[in-house]
């Protein structure tokens, strides 16, 4: 009934996560600069002969031959980084923003990557999960899972103002519009006082059924960072938000953002609501993008404005951009790529826009569908029928 | 035989142009009609009034006595209307199994909760597609059966065609509009895809087929009846027979000699 190539075993796909967790544990533990250079002269090699010897096809195929597995696997891996930087404040903190920005990323994958929704202000969104945050945090005693879901729900309502010239609208001018959203957004922050105005405000930590994550966990004498706390909270809501985005897009619901997206008017001569499913892909995307500015906020402790800027949209837009739109795997690297580099090589922090520009200009002219394709959409995985 | 779709007086104007002029047309259940007429005579505008795409500047079309000349694209295909178009409209990037679903708007379970959580009636529903998929494009090409997880872009031109008819054909519609399916395609291709219209006919015999075609030999091989357009208005109709002898017909695609 379904093709069956020959599937190559799960060993090469878990040899390749392992490397991968190494080389993520190093860059994050490096600080000395010539060892960073190096470690990037390193791993741009290994990528290269991977590609050039046909190692990296073999893995992307194993990994989705055994995906349930390989899932597991990946969790394990970022347990295993979490657990060697487990007293690194910073590179902690790092690991958690590139999760809360994947988690953000795939809700732009659902509305640009799926159902062709141009959105550039996910910045905004992410602001507005934040900002609530801070302040259901701050001002009520509502438990803090709850909070996270207001921030995914007061986000998608937010988006629901840009609904209708979104919907009336296309291409560029729907870009613009977004864009001029986004800019707005961060204006009314920058004036309206009762929100901190340009000052920010602080964000109350996270406490999740009266374990309060700002406290390190004490495990053998040994008290360790509380930025664990938070990477396993983002680890966990970055998990949540994969499950559900993964699942949607194999469904007919995902097939039919795809429709939508390849060609309107096909999609609806052949009865598909194009206009609902353009609704359902935005709202679904920005309640990501809220749920994760959320935890970011609660987890920085401290937010303003400038965290949410029109550049901070472009960020999003490149990383899904250079991961590949439409791939959620493609994401993670992109996100890593984009956040950790400047974060760890000073020399370039003051000119990361330049790179980012860069790195997508590159990308646009000789890989277009970005670093790491989407492949055909499928149903169910390979093995799962046979 | 009684009339499954009919118009009255329909008109469609675009600012000046006219594109049709106070057509009145009766398709009969079951039959295979030609559309015939010159470049420009309103036959593919007439596809895209009755499916909603454009709304008609007046008259009515009804099908099966419900009037639908005001309906949405989403509407008139849930009515039980599908079509496929001139240029192929297939989304190129996903498999030959995803757009033949696409067609399948109708049966399928839109529900976010039923698509995100009930996985095993999903998977259920999938598995009966699949099937339904696999046993509608065998009466076409044995060897596409196979090739369901594969991209619609890597078939070539005439299995793309064949794809497109499945994709109207899979919500089992009642009226089916076929706009110009040889368009671009050899002799040969054309002689081999109207042999699957014919064995379509003989697999669904109520189904009611739509054709528009300027290839007179598969006109008169495959059509039941023809009506012939020109300025949008309906020149003549009749058999194949009588509309070749027709002199208005030979005016119309010749010229005045």
């Amino acid at each position: 009934m379904f093709s069956s190539d020959k599937l190559p075993g799960a060993a090469s796909a878990v040899a390749g996560v392992i490397a991968i967790a190494v080389f993520a544990m190093v860059l994050l533990r490096i600080h000395d600069q010539w060892g960073l250079l190096a470690l990037g002269v390193i791993g741009g090699i290994a990528l290269l002969l991977a590609v050039r010897t046909g190692a990296a096809a073999h893995f992307e195929r194993a990994f989705a031959a055994h995906e349930r597995l390989m899932n597991g696997v990946v969790v394990v891996a970022f347990l295993g980084v979490i657990a060697v930087l487990a007293k690194e404040d910073f590179s902690l903190l790092i690991l958690s923003t590139v999760l809360l920005y994947c988690v953000a990323c795939m809700g732009l994958t659902v509305q640009l990557g799926y159902c062709g929704v141009m959105n550039f202000a996910g910045a905004a969104f992410f602001g507005a999960g934040a900002y609530t945050a801070a302040v259901l945090g701050g001002h009520t005693s509502l438990p803090h899972l709850l909070v996270v879901l207001a921030g995914g729900l007061v986000a998608g309502l937010l988006g629901s103002v840009l609904l209708l010239p979104v919907l009336r609208t296309r291409g560029h001018y729907a870009a613009l519009i977004t864009v001029a959203f986004g800019i707005l957004f961060r204006s009314f922050l920058d004036v309206n006082n009762t929100l901190g105005g340009p000052q920010g405000l602080t964000v109350p930590g996270m406490t999740i059924f009266g374990w309060s994550l700002n406290q390190g966990l004490a495990i053998g004498g040994i008290t360790l960072s509380f930025y664990v706390n938070y990477a396993l909270v983002t680890l966990a809501l970055a998990i949540v938000v994969y499950t559900v985005t993964r699942r949607l897009e194999r469904s007919w619901v995902g097939m039919h953002f795809d429709a939508v997206r390849i060609d309107e008017l096909a999609a609806s001569t052949f009865g598909l609501n194009v206009q609902g499913l353009k609704i359902m892909a935005f709202v679904i995307g920005n309640v990501f993008a809220g749920m994760a500015g959320a935890v970011f906020a609660m987890m920085t402790g401290f937010i303003s404005p400038t965290d949410f800027d029109f550049p901070t949209s472009l960020v999003l837009i490149a990383i899904i951009m250079l991961g590949g739109i439409g791939n959620l795997w493609g994401i993670l690297p992109a996100a890593a790529f984009v956040l950790i580099l400047p974060e760890k090589l000073q020399a370039i922090q003051e000119y990361r826009f330049l790179l980012y520009a860069g790195a997508v200009i590159l990308v646009l002219l000789y890989r277009s569908a970005g670093l790491f394709p989407r492949r055909l959409r499928r149903h169910f995985p390979p093995k799962a029928v046979s | 035989m009684s009339a499954l779709l009919s118009c009255h007086g329909l008109v469609m104007r675009f600012r000046g142009l006219t594109a049709l002029d106070d057509l009145d047309l009766d398709i009969r259940r079951g039959e295979i009609l030609g559309l015939l007429g010159p470049n420009g005579s309103g036959k593919t505008t007439f596809f895209n009034v009755v499916t909603g795409v454009y709304k008609a500047s007046g008259g009515r079309i009804e099908f099966e006595s419900q009037d639908i000349s005001k309906s949405s694209p989403q509407a008139v295909y849930r009515a039980g209307i599908a079509r496929t178009f001139q240029r192929s409209r297939l989304c190129l990037p996903l498999t030959i199994f995803d757009n033949i679903m696409i067609g399948n708007a109708r049966h399928l379970d839109h529900g976010l909760w039923f698509n995100l959580v009930r996985r095993k009636q999903l998977r259920r529903q999938f598995e009966a597609c699949w099937a339904e998929a696999h046993d509608l494009l065998t009466i076409f090409n044995k060897a596409l059966g196979t090739r369901l997880l594969q991209a619609a872009g890597s078939v070539s031109m005439i299995d793309r065609r064949r794809i497109e008819v499945c994709r109207a054909l899979v919500s089992r519609p009642k009226l089916l509009l076929l706009d110009e399916p040889s368009a671009g395609m050899t002799h040969e291709e054309t002689n081999e895809l109207m042999d699957d219209i014919l064995a379509i006919r003989k697999r669904m015999p109520e189904l009611t087929i739509v054709i528009i075609e300027h290839g007179m030999s598969v006109i008169e091989r495959i059509t039941d009846r023809c009506v012939v357009l020109n300025y949008g208005r309906k020149l003549c109709e009749g058999t194949y027979g009588e509309i070749a002898r027709n002199a208005d017909v030979q005016q119309a695609y010749l010229g005045t000699s």
